[in-house]
């Protein structure tokens, strides 16, 4: 196991340099420019120098291996001293944003909270209703539950978050006045008062998000068990006189996990990729709002590192899933 | 009668001055603005966008502004220097500022002249990439005679010598805080970009670049009994429909930013009665552009949309003046904009005085004379409708624009007009930031024009023309050889009109310029090389219980934000 891992943990590498690589070069081509944003009102010769000043007039595979060595090495050695305090930070140039001419990692480290907070959560949330719900109306196939929890996850699966949104928002902001439409992220809990506050305030962007996240997982979990309810080790275990509690919870949903655990550790990248829409619909200026603005802004350097990051992510919780797969299922081993 | 309303108007303006101005610094609370484009940078030397220069000026101020009516206000100066007053040289080659006595940084530290010497070298400096480098053009050296006074020398005589300093654009910075700032350097200095130290009323004290700033009164701030608020909160992101909601609606924000909305959107989220809309006009003017050069993809990529392939259609004056004729610009105001727009017939809308009236007939729709106009021009009607020349050719336009709601609805209005007078159109749309962005290697840009025509809004900075005018003059038209960079976008050239510009660049008499400003429009309408559609007022709202604002299009709209106060 341990060699295995190993293994792939190497093998990523150069899976990551090449991902990175091409990120890159799609960037590169797409057309935009970090200046379309500026007013037309600034003529072109200074918007050429501001470009050099930008860094752009050096040729492409320069200006990859510099981002690289900062992003290999540089940054890591901020964020290990700002986690720790200890004075590692190496000294050189660090992966400037192009909009706010500021380290990206800062950035994302100050948007991190607000994505884990809101998308975290609502994915925590999903899984914990969406598992019961899928047992329940698998075990019980067709009944009302099931057909209502069908339903009520093709509504979740079918309306985009960006319809859902703000109709939320029209009913409980503007109609009823219940919650704020404008999501405070300065907002700090250190009291009751404040911890209704932030509950209030998050309140539209988890549930749409958590409707969407449950809808999925619960659709996996009720095929996924359906597929073990009709298996022969259901009739053993029912014949040899077990209750149908320690059929359905200890035999059946432990198999029926196995490919659920998969599709939640896959979907945990996802978390912090945050919900691009969710988050600029409801202004959590969370890790997708700040994605989809760098990418609106042509700032190379943030869609890069953010990309690379999501991507590493990506690779790790695939090599999670892989490892919760031979701990679920003793017959798969890897060595 | 008359007389007895302006008596009542000035006694409630006699009443009203000291309600607001005998409040107490801090006396008023908190106030919330939100922008949906959230800030990413409180310098606006390196960012030139409307977002952050909006934010930077509240912390940030020059030495003179210009206010609601388009005139020119001091800020940090204590006058305006003029000709007859001695501050600007009989030669027109220098202007000299003196800086109002007893001015302090937020940190307490005085304000001198060496401050705006340094302001001048930083934004200066080759290797800045300073976004507000063009208001320096010209400039010679920026020299301080004394604490307080400040000689700008310009190497050729500048008729108004107004723009180093004034307006949002170049604001004063303090030296000390920027000091190892400069040049390559600029954007490393993250700390003093993100918490620049101001004059203005207000300090910031948090910043999170795309997110949101928090600001507090400035307790060294020049007016002791000013800002009437303690506390700011300067929100960005989400999207207008939202913005005007918590404004109007909901009412959990006091300012809302350009809310550029359907205009039924508006006057719907208006009815929620907590806030209302605000609207005031400036230069912005939605145009067609004509392409004067070939954009045929037959062509050679370095003959393609240059000067060098006359337009085989376009060049034919006629044409120009029917398509315009065929417009109704009432109805596309009605439909796209509504209270906030105006049907334009000039590029120059704006301030009155270089408004011109010539070529008013434009409000009126005109088919008929269209049509006669592209008889004479030699295109008769097919047999699908749509005209065609001696030759055979159909008159069959490409015609271009970013993708935006209002500017699909006018292509397809624009589309049918020119359908019934027998002028097919080819509509595309491309992505606002291919568009604008200038990138040469795109085949999208408005810059490279290989569309027929081409729809977009472009304003000018500050009050005075001559630059805006000054983009139309032979030779600046974008072409491989500048990489397809320029300003000229239609490639108009016209020996006359550049005359008539180098008279306007000499010309430092208010009427006079003026009267040369609408004479230099009027050639570009009566050429009909430019098809201006809507004049676009900018509409923001705000609280009914925020007093003091004065929507101003010709300087930020934080502007005089010091002013502003919690009416009761």
């Amino acid at each position: 196991m341990f060699n295995y891992t190993l293994r792939r943990l190497l093998l990523a590498i150069p899976t990551l340099l090449f991902i990175a690589l091409v990120i890159f070069l799609l960037l590169e081509l797409s057309p935009g420019d970090p200046l379309a944003d500026m007013p037309l009102t600034i003529p072109p010769e200074v918007r050429q120098s501001m470009r050099l000043a930008l860094g752009l007039g050096e040729a492409w595979y320069i200006r990859f291996y510099k981002w690289l060595y900062m992003f290999a090495v540089i940054e890591p050695s901020h964020v290990l001293a700002n986690m720790t305090g200890w004075n590692v930070a190496l000294e050189g140039q660090r992966i400037l944003s192009w909009q706010t001419r500021s380290p990206v990692a800062d950035i994302i480290a100050q948007r991190l909270p607000q994505t884990l907070w809101v998308v975290g959560l609502s994915y925590l949330l999903g899984i914990l209703l969406a598992v019961p719900i899928g047992v329940y109306s698998a075990y019980r196939q067709y009944s009302w539950f099931d057909q209502t929890g069908s339903f009520v996850s093709m509504v979740g699966f079918s309306l985009p978050t960006f319809f859902t949104g703000p109709l939320l928002m029209l009913i409980f902001a503007v109609w009823l006045g219940w919650f704020p439409i404008i999501y405070d992220t300065t907002l700090v809990v250190n009291s009751w008062e404040s911890f209704l506050k932030q509950l209030r305030q998050m309140a539209m962007p988890v549930f749409v998000l958590t409707l969407y996240n449950a809808a999925q997982i619960s659709r996996f979990m009720r095929a996924s068990m359906l597929d073990n309810l009709n298996q022969d080790y259901v009739r053993t275990a029912r014949a040899k006189g077990m209750t149908e509690r320690v059929v359905v919870n200890v035999h059946v949903l432990r198999n029926s996990l196995i490919p659920v655990v998969t599709v939640i550790a896959l979907g945990i990248p996802t978390i912090f990729t945050g919900a691009i829409i969710t988050e600029t619909i409801f202004r959590v200026n969370g890790l997708g709002q700040l994605l989809i603005t760098a990418i609106y802004a042509s700032d190379i350097p943030m869609v890069l590192t953010l990309s690379v990051v999501f991507a590493i992510l990506i690779v790790l919780f695939n090599l999670i899933a892989d490892l919760l797969y031979a701990i679920l299922d003793p017959r798969i081993r890897y060595d | 009668m008359k007389r007895k309303i302006a008596l009542l108007g000035a006694a409630a303006a006699v009443a009203l001055i000291p309600a607001s101005a005998m409040a107490e610094r801090g006396s008023s609370g908190h106030v919330s603005i939100i922008y949906w484009q959230a800030p990413s940078i409180l310098n606006p030397y390196l960012s030139g966008g409307t977002k952050d220069v909006d934010s930077a000026n509240i912390i940030l101020e020059p030495l003179a502004r210009y206010d609601e009516e388009g005139m020119l206000v001091p800020w940090l100066a204590e006058e305006i220097p003029t000709v007859e007053n001695g501050g600007v040289s009989e030669d027109l080659t220098s202007i000299t500022w003196r800086l109002r006595e007893g001015l302090v940084w937020s940190d307490g530290t005085p304000v001198t002249s060496a401050d705006a010497v340094f302001s001048a070298e930083y934004c200066m400096h080759p290797e800045g990439g300073c976004a507000s480098l063009r208001y320096f053009n010209d400039v010679e050296s920026v020299e301080a005679l004394d604490e307080l006074t400040i000689r700008i020398n310009f190497s050729v005589p500048k008729p108004v010598p107004y723009s180093v300093f004034v307006g949002p654009y170049t604001p004063i910075i303090q030296a000390a805080q920027f000091a190892e700032c400069l040049g390559a350097r600029a954007p490393e200095c993250t700390e003093a970009n993100f918490y620049p130290i101001g004059t203005g009323p207000f300090v910031v004290t948090d910043f999170r670049p795309n997110d949101v700033i928090q600001l507090e009164a400035n307790q060294n701030y020049r007016d002791p009994n000013q800002p009437a608020f303690a506390t700011m909160t300067f929100r960005g992101g989400g999207d207008a429909t939202s913005a005007a909601r918590a404004v109007m609606e909901t009412g959990e924000m006091d300012y809302a930013w350009n809310l550029q909305l359907a205009p039924d959107v508006i006057a719907e989220i208006a009815r929620g009665g907590r806030g209302q809309p605000i609207v005031a006009f400036g230069t912005l003017v939605e145009r067609i552009e004509i392409n004067m050069t070939d954009p045929s993809p037959d062509l050679p990529a370095d003959i393609r949309s240059t000067r060098e392939a006359p337009h085989p259609i376009l060049t034919d004056i006629r044409v120009r003046e029917a398509l315009s004729r065929a417009i109704d610009r009432e109805l596309l105001v009605e439909i796209g904009y509504g209270p906030t727009g105006e049907a334009a017939c000039n590029l120059v809308p704006n301030p009155p005085i270089f408004r011109s009236t010539a070529n008013d007939n434009c409000l009126e729709q005109d088919q008929d004379r269209a049509r006669e106009l592209l008889e004479e021009a030699g295109w008769t009607p097919g047999a699908d409708g749509i005209r065609v020349n001696a030759d055979g050719q159909r008159l069959v336009l490409d015609y271009l624009t970013s993708t935006n709601a209002v500017r699909q609805d006018f292509q397809a209005l624009i589309q049918q007009w020119w359908r019934e007078i027998g002028v097919e159109a080819n509509l595309r749309n491309v992505s606002a930031s291919v568009f604008f962005g200038g990138d040469p290697g795109s085949p999208d840009t408005f810059q490279k024009f290989y569309a027929d025509v081409e729809m977009y809004a472009n304003n000018f900075a500050g009050t005075d023309p001559e630059q805006y005018l000054g983009a139309y003059r032979c030779g600046l038209e974008p072409r491989p050889a500048t990489q397809w960079q320029g300003e000229n976008i239609n490639r108009f050239c016209d020996e006359r009109y550049d005359a008539l510009h180098r008279e306007l660049a000499q010309t430092a008499d208010l009427e006079e310029r003026a009267r040369i400003g609408r004479e230099l429009n009027d050639i570009l309408m009566q050429e009909y090389v430019i098809i201006p559609l809507v004049s676009r007022g900018r509409v923001s709202a705000h609280a009914n219980n925020l007093g003091g604002v004065r929507l101003n299009t010709w300087d930020t709209e934080m502007w005089n934000v010091h002013e502003w106060y919690r009416a009761e």
